[in-house]
């Protein structure tokens, strides 16, 4: 069966395009909070008065589903206490005061890899998660049987407007991702790599098709720009022609995705043995005075990262963890940059202007962007019903949330916003009926 | 903290558009047709087509004071409706029966079923039923056209005596009619406009028009001409560009809106020919909404890796 997949044109304000990174000075303090992946919050093994360096693990994982945490710079642990994230959850954080040193851990070295087990092992303590945004811990995705993996998905999309610090990663880490290919080949028997890149990305496309002369098995995919083309399922059919079904992940037909900075950031611990503790990431917004990119460690404050930018031109409306279309609010400047954070905005009001709600005058513009097929203003109704049959049946689970939908709705309707609601109700429903019927 | 920053949930951008804006198309894109109606019949449709456009505002404006909700004159949705109305009547029709026209269109149609969006059919086209059954000797003039075409010399003995051109004035408007709906030049321009701005897709219009086309090509002996003028007569054009494409009151998908416009076509040709009114299409728009649900949920999108149903 063939798909065709709809999807948008976002304004694309990527102003920091082919701008190198700046290394921004050593923050005074960081904060680690436990949970920057999907999955268990890590444990503390650190205690206030403790001496840390820059690569000291100070909190492990917990579960088979979970990451550790490393310090990004040497110094002194102040405090241990609950933050609250952006997503609303309230969860430990390691403080740590900065000597000004960024005196590296005599313990780094390269880990010892001879296997298939010692690579995932090493994937799992690099503390490497999904750096597109999502955050989910990236050993877990490798760690199936060898043979059901027919292609690696390499994310270079970078389909969001302002970030273009994934573009960054292609052009000048390539050594760090190749390291990283070579070896995932040679312990996980990959034959195929695809790299999907949207065609505007030119630097990147090239700089991939030097790297694809070296790799075996590896080619480059070039996308048409059309949010949301770095989606997961998005990704995959584009370029597999695979088609994922509703509720399965990509490994159900043969695919392993990950994002380019995910892959150069476990190149970087296979090869030298630092885990991951800082990331490059765009810093824009038209509240900001000099949009660019910049290499962070992780915990650094956002106010500490704009202040490096020259400050605010005008005092933002709205400050993100990522891009316009998906990204996260952060109530405050004194949030961290998160392991899976790529990008931080501060939007101006006129920026993050949102027209009135208005009538839905049902121009069905929605369903006809929709990549997966969706009627999200008919989920709407079903929703304000609660009427999770229906809910069920217009398989509100298969959204992803990229919010096409709403961005095109004339009506400015809260779309996207109410498929997310929308997805909950279902699984409270499901829940309450299994725990009926156990 | 000396600064609030505002919470909320993604995306934090917007396209832009909004239902005025594309009203406003829509208006912009009726502007050759009221020009043309105004030039071919005169003054007066002007003051029709003024008439009609301030009633429905100023109805929807007093409905809503009324019914204590929120002001949607803004919107621009009734200005629509009253040009649309306008358009469809007679440039000599009594100022009252506009005006009686326009409060069925906005108030019975639209208001009482929730306002924009509510209508289960396009206020316009009902109203202009509804004018034509309620003051049908005054308003019967606004149909007159498919019977007139037919009555006289068919174009088949007009291309024999070398009236080719007929065709030509028949796509300029030169005829009897509705104020906008005879100047299929004008419609033209309209329909272009509106794809242009992609308001509307072709799908409806063209699957419209096209099974209109071939029902009467085949009724008539495959005369090309024949069809071709029975095409730019009566409200056909106009009804096939901007009232069969309403948002609200036709399907969503590209396959549903095939389905409205080749049954709308279907059911103005059955009128015309089988039925005892010269005219049908909006007799065939109005059917074709009140099926447009059913349409909607015959046709919705297969979903992206959803289960085979």
């Amino acid at each position: 069966m063939s798909f065709f997949l709809n999807g948008i044109h976002v304004p694309h304000r990527k102003h920091t395009v082919d701008q190198s990174a700046v290394r921004m000075p050593i923050p005074k303090t960081i904060t680690l909070p436990m949970s920057m992946h999907i999955g268990a919050p890590a444990r503390p093994i650190v205690k206030v008065g403790d001496l840390v360096k820059v690569g000291t693990p100070v909190a492990e994982a917990v579960g088979a589903v979970s990451s550790p945490i490393f310090s990004s710079v040497s110094g002194k642990v102040t405090k241990i206490s609950d933050v609250l994230l952006a997503g609303g959850q309230s969860v430990p954080a390691v403080t740590i005061e900065s000597d000004g040193e960024m005196t590296v851990d005599a313990s780094i070295c390269p880990p010892v890899v001879d296997s298939r087990e010692d690579l995932i092992e090493a994937i799992r303590m690099s503390g490497v998660v999904g750096l597109g945004g999502a955050g989910f811990p990236t050993y877990v995705k490798f760690n199936v049987e060898p043979s059901r993996i027919e292609e690696l998905i390499i994310n270079g999309a970078e389909c969001e407007p302002y970030i273009t610090s994934d573009s960054l990663t292609m052009t000048e880490r390539a050594d760090d991702m190749e390291y990283a290919l070579q070896t995932m080949k040679k312990h996980f028997g990959i034959r195929k790599i695809i790299i999907g890149i949207e065609k505007n990305k030119k630097k990147a496309i090239a700089s991939m098709q030097m790297l694809a002369k070296r790799i075996d098995g590896f080619s480059v995919s070039v996308l048409p720009e059309v949010y949301p083309q770095g989606g997961e399922k998005v990704l995959v059919y584009h370029t597999t022609k695979k088609v994922i079904p509703a509720g399965k992940l990509p490994i159900d037909v043969g695919c392993v995705v990950c994002n380019c900075t995910t892959l150069a950031a476990i190149g970087t611990y296979l090869k030298t043995g630092m885990p991951l503790v800082e990331k490059c990431i765009t810093v824009d917004g038209a509240a900001v005075r000099t949009p660019q990119n910049v290499i962070v460690p992780i915990g650094t404050s956002l106010a500490e990262v704009f202040a490096f930018c020259g400050g605010f031109i005008t005092e933002p409306e709205k400050v993100l963890y990522g891009g316009p279309m998906m990204g996260i609010t952060v109530p405050d400047l004194n949030a961290p940059v998160l392991k899976n954070t790529n990008a931080i905005l501060a939007l101006t009001a006129k920026e993050a202007k949102l027209p009135k709600t208005t009538a839905c005058i049902r121009c069905g513009s929605c369903t006809n962007t929709c990549p997966f097929g969706l009627a999200p203003a008919s989920i709407l109704l079903a929703y304000k019903k609660k009427d999770t049959e229906r809910l069920e049946k217009l398989s509100v689970e298969t959204c992803m949330e990229c919010g096409c939908c709403s961005f095109v709705c004339p009506a400015n309707r809260p779309l996207v916003q109410t498929n997310k609601l929308a997805k909950a109700l279902l699984k409270e429903t499901r829940a309450k009926e299994t725990s009926k019927n156990g | 903290m000396d600064k609030v920053l505002r919470l909320s949930v993604s995306p934090h951008i917007h396209s832009g558009r909004s239902t005025a804006g594309i009203m406003l198309d829509v208006i912009i894109a009726l502007l050759p047709a009221a020009v043309a109606g105004t030039v071919i019949f005169g003054l007066r449709a002007l003051l029709v087509i003024a008439v009609c456009m301030a009633s429905c505002v100023i109805l929807e404006a007093i409905f809503n004071q009324i019914v204590k909700k929120e002001q949607t004159v803004g919107d621009l949705s009734a200005a629509v409706t009253g040009l649309l109305l306008a358009l469809n009547l007679p440039a000599g029709i009594p100022l009252w029966q506009c005006v009686i026209g326009c409060l069925f269109a906005i108030v019975i149609v639209k208001c009482l079923f929730g306002g924009i969006g509510y209508n289960p059919v396009n206020p316009a086209i009902t109203a202009r039923v509804f004018m034509l059954v309620a003051f049908g000797s005054m308003t019967v003039q606004a149909f007159p056209t498919v019977v007139d075409t037919v009555a006289g010399a068919t174009p088949l003995v007009s291309i024999a005596e070398g009236n080719v051109p007929n065709l030509w004035e028949l796509f300029l408007g030169l005829k009897g009619g509705a104020i906008g709906e005879t100047c299929g030049l004008a419609l033209l321009l309209g329909f272009i406009y509106l794809l242009a701005r992609r308001i509307i897709t072709w799908h409806i219009p063209v699957s419209f028009v096209g099974t209109v086309f071939l029902f009467s090509f085949f009724m008539e002996g495959f005369d090309a001409i024949k069809a071709l003028s029975l095409i730019l007569s009566g409200g056909l054009l106009i009804g096939a560009v901007f009232m069969a494409t309403d948002y609200v009151t036709s399907p969503s998908t590209a396959k549903g809106k095939l389905i409205f416009g080749i049954g709308a076509g279907f059911l103005t040709f059955l009128i015309r020919y089988f039925g005892i009114y010269p005219e049908g299409v909006s007799f065939a728009i109005l059917l074709m909404n009140i099926l447009t649900p059913y349409i909607d949920s015959l046709t919705a999108h297969k979903v992206f890796g959803g289960r085979k149903a």
